[in-house]
């Protein structure tokens, strides 16, 4: 059946939201490539000197580096706990599950600050404040809820006939978990891996109170940024991380599909 | 077939109790990571917010004199000799600074009185009472004593008093605080109103957009989704940049309307209410427009068709039909974006004027700026029990779901 036809009056309004969503994004990048320092149209020229001016060892790729330390260190932990967890909760219910499932959720539902505040005094006291390990750690407590969603959704229409058609064969749990399981909940997994990734690579907050210097990430430097003078080199590491971004998104697009096109031909 | 026997159903019951016990041990990591990095901290933070501890640590005997004296008969002797040694004591230790921090709170410049006082207490001799007059008449006041006296409590309301722009008068009655003092209630109706406003203005644009790709080809829907959650993933901080781009002064919308000659002079876009809405619907606007998609997908298109034939003219058929079944995906984005917009920061941080931040910068002021610890967790407690009040007030009220497992 084709779908039903969507009035006019619809159609321009979602067009003008798609816009307003869109183009802020796509507009600023080209000023990144600007000759001069106005950061409107029409560009006065074409150069690459703000680039030069970004991808300088101190701040901006200290920054970087910094963030894709702790993000990847927060996902492995995030992913690995999460995975575990989601599984668990799965296969039985046990007494005081919805009470658990509720605290494995909290750090969504609780402003950012509130964990940062809290982070700090503890972290402090542990001698983890300023530490890479903090900011990691910190991460990864943001980071695991997504893993536990994702992995507990990939999960729900899991079935369990195989777990015990796998032990019947002789697998043992370990086997069974990586060789049946894992596979299964594989695009669950990865989009929670994703999901905590973006959370700590996006994540300002706790960096603002728990990072040194040593440890600023990207949004905390553009936070800093920010706040002192908007100058088109700040336009020109936004645009790196628009299309690292979207780079991402893509090849996970590509993988998801790609493995459904598998399952299919299967 | 026969129900099973007895032993074979012990052994079903002690197999499920072994599921059971082996789900939980793989829930534990995470519940107990969570426990230390998370539930913990939070915890101690709210302690915080009533703690006192600095004067009764650094000054035990004298906290407790202050605080089995009546606080209305003048002072006396006995009560500057317990005071004089501890402080002359706490001064060598150097733990009088922060009781004397501390005091300045409950008294601003109380500071250097009790500092002065400290420095010179090794060298003071009986009469104590008088020798602290001598140093400053005040010390024979009984007012004095008080505020002293309101310090030496190891746990205070005074904190979560004043987030609420209350305080103890001098009879220790809860009191409002004159109005030009009152700061801190505005921070809350001004998160309620702006996270309030955000929903609504989310709601009001999302759910067309949502009706449109429910109802559009799927090359169309797919366009449309796209559009809504590329903005999704891009780093809030790279948004916020680009719309302070394009709405400062010089920005490009203005230098835009300018040439256009639609406008004579720059028009304020940022750094003010406006510049804080449109940032925050850009941001927020994806978590209401896919839960209703989702919701809307479910909704049998025979049931409107239905509707119709019966007689319903198109606007009925889908107040009565249509939006009903659409309801749940739209509250539980709406709980989402308002439990978000409750907790924002950055965004107001920075495209915001000083009438447009919210408790989550009370509480970074409190916290990084003025090392206000009290007052800091104070207010997190008061963010706090707002979300949570909010989340159970929305669940109850309209169903949300909100996150689920």
């Amino acid at each position: 059946m084709n779908p039903p036809k969507n009035p006019i009056v619809l159609t321009v309004f979602t067009l003008l939201v798609c816009l307003f969503l869109v183009v802020p994004i796509a507009i600023i990048m080209p000023l990144s490539f600007s000759s001069g320092s106005f950061l409107s149209y029409p560009l006065p020229g074409l150069s690459l000197r703000w680039y030069e001016t970004v991808l300088q060892p101190t701040p901006w790729l200290a920054a970087v580096k910094n963030s894709l330390i702790i993000a990847l260190g927060a996902t492995a932990i995030a992913t690995t706990l999460g995975t575990l967890a989601a599984y668990g909760l799965t296969i039985a219910n046990f007494p005081g599950r919805g009470i658990i499932i509720g605290i494995l959720i909290s750090p969504l539902i609780v402003p950012m600050v509130i964990v940062a505040l809290g982070i700090y005094f503890m972290f402090a006291r542990m001698g983890l404040s300023g530490t890479f390990t903090g900011m990691i750690l910190a991460h990864a407590a943001i980071g695991a809820p997504y893993v536990v969603i994702t992995v507990s959704a990939a999960l729900r229409g899991f079935d369990r006939r195989l777990v015990l058609a796998s032990s019947s064969l002789g697998a043992r749990p370990v086997t069974t978990f990586l060789s049946v399981i894992l596979p299964l909940v594989a695009p669950g997994v990865i989009s929670g891996a994703l999901f905590a990734f973006m959370t700590s690579f996006d994540e300002v907050i706790i960096a603002l109170f728990i990072a040194s210097p040593a440890q600023f990430t990207l949004p905390r430097q553009l936070f800093s940024g920010l706040r002192e003078q908007l100058d088109p080199s700040i336009i020109a590491i936004s645009t790196l991380v628009i299309v690292f971004t979207v780079g991402l998104l893509a090849a996970y697009e590509v993988l998801r599909s790609r493995a459904a096109r598998n399952q299919i031909l299967r | 077939m026969s129900a099973p026997q007895p032993d074979l159903r012990r052994a079903m019951r002690r197999a499920e109790r072994g599921r059971q016990l082996t789900a939980f041990l793989m829930v534990l990591p995470l519940l107990a990571f969570l426990g230390v990095v998370f539930v913990a901290p939070i915890a101690t933070t709210l302690t915080k917010s009533i703690a006192s501890p600095d004067v009764s640590n650094a000054l035990p005997q004298t906290s407790a004199m202050l605080l089995n004296w009546d606080g209305t008969s003048p002072p006396t002797e006995d009560m500057a000799a317990i005071m004089v040694p501890e402080i002359a004591g706490a001064y060598a230790a150097k733990t009088i600074a922060a009781a004397a921090t501390r005091i300045n709170e409950e008294q601003p410049g109380m500071r250097s009185v009790m500092m002065r006082a400290a420095r010179e207490a090794g060298e003071m001799q009986p009469p104590y009472l008088q020798a602290l007059t001598d140093l400053d008449p005040a010390w024979a006041e009984t007012e004095r004593w008080v505020h002293l006296q309101a310090t030496a409590t190891p746990y205070t309301a005074r904190y979560l008093l004043a987030v609420l722009d209350l305080r103890r008068d001098q009879g220790g009655v809860i009191a409002a605080v004159p109005p030009d003092q009152a700061l801190y209630l505005d921070y809350l109706k001004r998160t309620l109103v702006i996270s309030l406003s955000v929903t609504l203005l989310c709601i009001v644009i999302g759910y067309p957009v949502a009706y449109f790709a429910a109802h559009a080809r799927p090359v169309t829907a797919r366009i449309v989704l796209a559009c809504v959650l590329l903005p999704f993933w891009i780093s809030v901080l790279v948004r916020t940049a680009a719309w302070m781009t394009l709405l400062q002064r010089e920005g490009m919308v203005n230098s835009f309307l300018l040439k256009a000659g639609l406008i004579d002079a720059p028009l304020e876009l940022i750094f003010n209410r406006l510049g804080v809405y449109i940032a925050m619907v850009h941001v927020l606007l994806p978590f209401v427009v896919l839960p209703t998609y989702n919701a809307m997908r479910t909704i049998p298109a025979a049931h409107v068709m239905a509707a119709m034939s019966l007689g319903a003219r198109p606007f009925a058929a889908f107040r009565t039909v249509y939006l009903p079944q659409s309801l749940p995906g739209v509250s539980a984005g709406a709980l989402l974006v308002f439990i978000l917009a409750l907790g924002y920061y950055i965004t107001p941080a920075l495209v915001g004027g000083a009438q447009d931040q919210m408790l989550s910068y009370l509480i970074t002021q409190f916290a990084l700026n003025l090392g206000n610890w009290g007052m800091a967790s104070a207010a997190a407690g008061l963010l706090l029990l707002t979300t949570i009040v909010v989340y159970v007030v929305f669940r109850k009220a309209f169903g949300a779901r909100g996150f689920t497992v």
